[in-house]
């Protein structure tokens, strides 16, 4: 097995020098009836790399891929363009082969990377303080309304209908089985939710969206205010990071904690994961931050160096006392934004907002004006809402089955609600074309007739 | 010796990007956008972001130079008891970038990723298979994540019993990871410490006493924390079910035992396998990871939403708002969960088939175990008698020396080896935990064994403290000043000069 260094003439000679004659001795301490006497059953044995290709290969012929097909969905996971850089970087192998840096001396590279990750991330936010990187965007958000509950004292959170409907779901799981409330409003289709009176002195935080799932754009300082004035704080989430290149960011607009998706930067989409939660929020509630830190410090010659801090709040310290459980994180994703992120600077990334922003301006156009079809957005960055007339999942499955992959059926997020039937959710990046958006149109145009 | 540069050969001291950058370079070239009237509601962006301006060539040396301040896994011997820092195949690498894998949107009609769902129901069946368990929930994202989903559904459990307000319990040894009691406090439960006997095993009479009415679950994991078998373990499991509670096993550990024993056959509820660890996807510098949790038949009807299901029409995933079975406690993770870890695990179980993975359990045995015996004369093994996949030492060969468990891992730096787990699991005094895992060639540990005991030879001479105390002197940096770090937070980079503040 070439994973396997121990040779036939190895493994006799080791047991030999620990003074057992089989390798059964060692596992003497299992009870007998649990030992197993030989490999599993009804498994396949070893295979080599040719066979392994193969057989993921078939399985990869069977899924029709975003490369090869008109692509326009968004819906919390962007399709962007990796420069090739990024992924030479993350396979280098002492990025990817390397741990958690609990060893500082040895692992100054992770260290000042994940330095330089969380200064970007309050950069792009407008927040003072950042954490390493969170699983995702979405368990993020309900790690933001457990530190709220903390910082407030207070167990009950107020969730926008403008939130991701998957993301609401993890709250929603999250205060069932931790024990807050988590009061939901209705899916905010059109982007006109005030949840300004619905705040009161119970409220530990307020959690908003932006650009909103439906797509919308808004601006939160007046909630912001209001968040403060009752001792509650606003948690700002965003789903596309490279919104924060066009739009006046969180930090701008009084949010207490910033919780973005970072995929769209350096992440492909994979399904679905691995991506790279950020996390940021104010100095004042640094010590009430879940997950890794990393910070500045000097080595025994004075030189700086970098190292992870503040751990008296983390799992491995402060066991059933800490602010969190998390002890991984995402740090090779983060790399991934990390490098993107500089590559793109500080023209390149606003370029690619811009770029962002028109493709999806030129799509709900050309979509809106489509007979019966109408755009609910005044506002949106690079994914908008339709309402089509007709229920709006068969129309994008009429579309899979000619390899177009035209947009998210609300209806999938968010079932049962016939309020959202027939609305389509589509996202435009700077990948779409004018070859993808043709086909497009005029496959949506015949599944409406 | 000092430099110009401070440089030292293949050691280039490397400034922050922000220090580095210039207006108007950039590393990517995009269009020019289109002059359009924007629709942001009168949010455009005003100011500078901040963000440095760098060209392809300055990024590449940039990261390329800080990697080269890394030690890895592709580099040597990287004993991190706990966090089995065995081999990453590339292959997996490969396969998870092939375009009709790795380039799938999660909301994608399922009619057109039925390839992607089938791998996931692959990797699920070696999981229930390798596990002996009926059910597995695949979304979390790491092992606690993993924990917390798994205690959701115990929870979940007592809650349908009606028994939610008076099962508050959670009963965990002393050597437990920290995730372990954070999880369950996190849940609302009162975690209560069980302690160990003279073997490193859990008390199973002291367990028996705290077993009550009033106890939700035990959190165990096994092999245990100091790289033990629980030999009771059967007894353990068939009291917590005789009191009504359940139990949570922590495979943080499952390494040591894949294809040799069946988690399932020992009365185990529910347990989340890092597939980081025992199935090799990389740890990356603290991750990502991706923590599966199998399911007992009495906990599999509250997996967290989605889970893959084949019907009539082929492959699908079971959403929220799908008629489906059971009592989902909800959702953990938006999407699929880890499909990139999936991928990678998948090639790697396959890779390796039921005879392999087999052999990678006896030969991570028989590695920590020639570990153990090789330094037992010269060192101090914190019990007796064979180990699992890990090496557990106490301090005490260090006694008397002025030398610290810390100040004896750090000399390893110099010696060109990563340092294995140091004071942890706390119930051993400076514990120095050492995995060496399946993937260390003979030869390789014959001359990490080497150093070791000329560390622990030098160490005990009586003469060495200072030496021990200044290292490392050989790595990119030497010791921090962690104390600093914690006073005066600096996490970030400022046009202020950062480094003059820190170093006040």
């Amino acid at each position: 097995m070439r994973y396997l260094p121990l040779t036939d003439a190895d493994r006799p000679e080791m047991l030999a020098k620990i003074g057992v004659k089989s390798i059964d001795e060692l596992f003497r301490d299992v009870p007998p009836a649990a030992r197993l006497p030989a490999k599993i059953a009804g498994l396949p044995d070893h295979q080599g790399e040719l066979e392994i290709e193969r057989a993921f290969q078939a399985l990869a012929a069977r899924n029709v891929s975003p490369s090869v097909a008109p692509f326009f969905i968004g819906a919390g996971a962007y399709r962007h363009h990796v420069p090739a850089t990024v992924d030479y970087m993350i396979q280098r192998g002492e990025f990817l082969t390397s741990y958690t840096p609990y060893q500082p001396e040895i692992t100054q590279g992770t260290l000042q990377y994940l330095f330089e990750f969380q200064t970007q991330v309050t950069l792009l936010t407008g927040m003072e303080v950042a954490n390493a990187s969170m699983y995702d965007g979405s368990t993020g958000t309900a790690e933001a309304v457990l530190m709220a509950n903390r910082v407030t004292r207070r167990e009950r959170a107020l969730i926008s209908g403008g939130l991701h409907p998957q993301y609401r779901s993890i709250i929603e799981t999250t205060a069932k089985w931790e024990g807050f409330h988590a009061v939901v409003a209705q899916p905010d289709t059109h982007g006109l939710e005030d949840l300004i009176g619905s705040i009161d002195k119970e409220t530990s935080c307020v959690v908003v969206q932006n650009p909103s799932f439906f797509g919308h754009v808004r601006d939160f300082s007046k909630l912001a205010e209001a968040c403060h004035a009752a001792g509650a704080l606003l948690i700002v989430v965003v789903t596309e990071v490279v919104s924060l290149g066009l739009i006046r960011p969180p930090g701008e607009m009084g949010a207490d904690i910033v919780v973005c998706e970072g995929q769209s930067l350096g992440n492909g989409l994979g399904f679905g994961g691995p991506y790279v939660g950020l996390f940021a929020t104010r100095e004042k509630y640094m010590r009430q931050m879940p997950g890794r830190l990393c910070g500045e410090t000097v080595d025994a010659d004075g030189k700086r160096g970098f190292v992870l801090t503040l751990s008296t709040r983390e799992q491995h310290i402060r066991r059933e006392k800490a602010t969190s459980n998390i002890c991984t994180n995402a740090g090779l994703c983060a790399l991934a934004f990390t490098v993107h992120l500089t590559l793109l600077g500080e023209a390149g990334f606003r370029r690619l907002a811009e770029l962002n922003h028109a493709k999806a301006l030129e799509l709900a156009d050309r979509v809106a004006a489509l007979p019966g079809v109408k755009l609910l957005n005044d506002s949106f960055f690079n994914e908008f809402t339709v309402a089509l007339p007709r229920p709006a999942a068969p129309v994008v499955e009429a579309l899979a089955q000619k390899h177009i992959l035209g947009g998210l059926p609300v209806s999938r997020l968010i079932p049962g609600d016939k309020s959202v039937e027939n609305l389509l959710l589509l996202a435009a990046t700077e990948t779409a074309t004018e070859a993808g958006m043709a086909p497009l149109v005029a496959a949506l145009k015949e599944a409406l007739q | 010796m000092s430099t110009f540069t401070g440089n030292r050969a293949l050691q280039i001291e490397e400034k922050l990007i922000f220090e580095m950058g210039q207006p108007g370079r950039t590393g990517v070239d995009l269009p020019e956008p289109p002059k359009v009237k924007d629709r942001l509601n009168g949010l455009r962006r005003t100011g500078e972001i901040g963000l440095p301006g760098l060209s392809e060539p300055q990024v590449v040396q940039h990261y390329t130079r800080l990697s080269q301040k890394n030690y890895a896994i592709d580099m040597g011997v990287y004993p991190l008891g706990s966090c089995t820092m065995k081999h990453n195949p590339r292959l997996n690498e490969k396969v998870a970038r092939l375009p009709g894998i790795g380039d799938l949107h999660p909301l994608q009609p399922q009619s057109t990723v039925q390839g992607a769902l089938e791998l996931i129901d692959r990797l699920a069946h070696w999981l229930k298979t390798l596990t002996g368990m009926p059910a597995v929930a695949m979304s979390p994202a790491a092992g606690a994540h993993g924990e917390m989903c798994g205690m959701m559904t115990i929870a979940a459990a007592i809650d349908a019993k009606g028994e939610r307000t008076q099962r508050k319990v959670v009963l965990a040894p002393e050597s437990a990871h920290g995730t372990n009691p954070a999880t369950a406090a996190a849940l609302g439960f009162t975690v209560k410490p069980i302690p160990a006997n003279h073997k490193g095993r859990v008390d199973l009479t002291a367990l028996k006493a705290a077993l009550g009415p009033d106890v939700a679950a035990i959190m165990l994991t096994n092999p245990n924390t100091c790289g033990l078998f629980e030999s009771e373990i059967v007894e353990i499991a068939k009291a917590v079910h005789e009191a009504g509670a359940y139990f949570y096993c922590d495979g943080a550990n499952f390494n040591a035992i894949v294809g040799r024993v069946r988690p399932g056959d020992l009365g185990v509820d529910c347990m989340h396998i890092n597939l980081h660890k025992t199935f090799s996807t990389p740890h990356g510098g603290g991750g990502p990871g991706a923590g599966p949790v199998v399911l007992s038949a009495a906990l599999a009807p509250y997996a967290p939403y989605p889970w893959i299901v084949k019907d009539g029409q082929g492959w699908r995933a079971a959403e929220e708002g799908s008629a489906v079975d059971g009592k989902p406690i909800g959702r953990l993770k938006a999407f699929h969960g880890q499909m990139g870890m999936f991928t990678r695990a998948l090639s790697y179980i396959m890779s390796h088939g039921a005879d392999g993975l087999r052999q990678v359990a006896e030969d991570a045995v028989l590695n920590a175990n020639y570990v153990m015996t090789s330094l037992k004369d010269i060192m101090t093994p914190a019990f007796e008698g064979p180990c699992m996949h890990e090496a557990l030492f106490d301090d005490s060969f260090l006694k008397d020396t002025g030398i610290s468990t810390l100040d004896f891992a750090k000399a390893m730096i110099d010696e060109g080896y990563h340092p294995m787990t140091m004071y942890f699991p706390l119930v051993v005094h400076g514990a120095l935990l050492i995995e060496p895992t399946e993937s260390q060639a003979k030869e390789d540990l014959d001359q990490f064994i080497a150093a070791l005991r000329a560390l622990a030879e030098r160490a005990k001479s009586g003469t060495a403290a200072e030496e021990f105390k200044a290292a490392p002197r050989c790595s990119p940096r030497r010791r921090l000043d962690e104390t600093l770090a914690a006073r005066k937070p600096v996490l970030r980079w400022r046009p202020s000069n950062n480094f003059k503040q820190a170093a006040e």
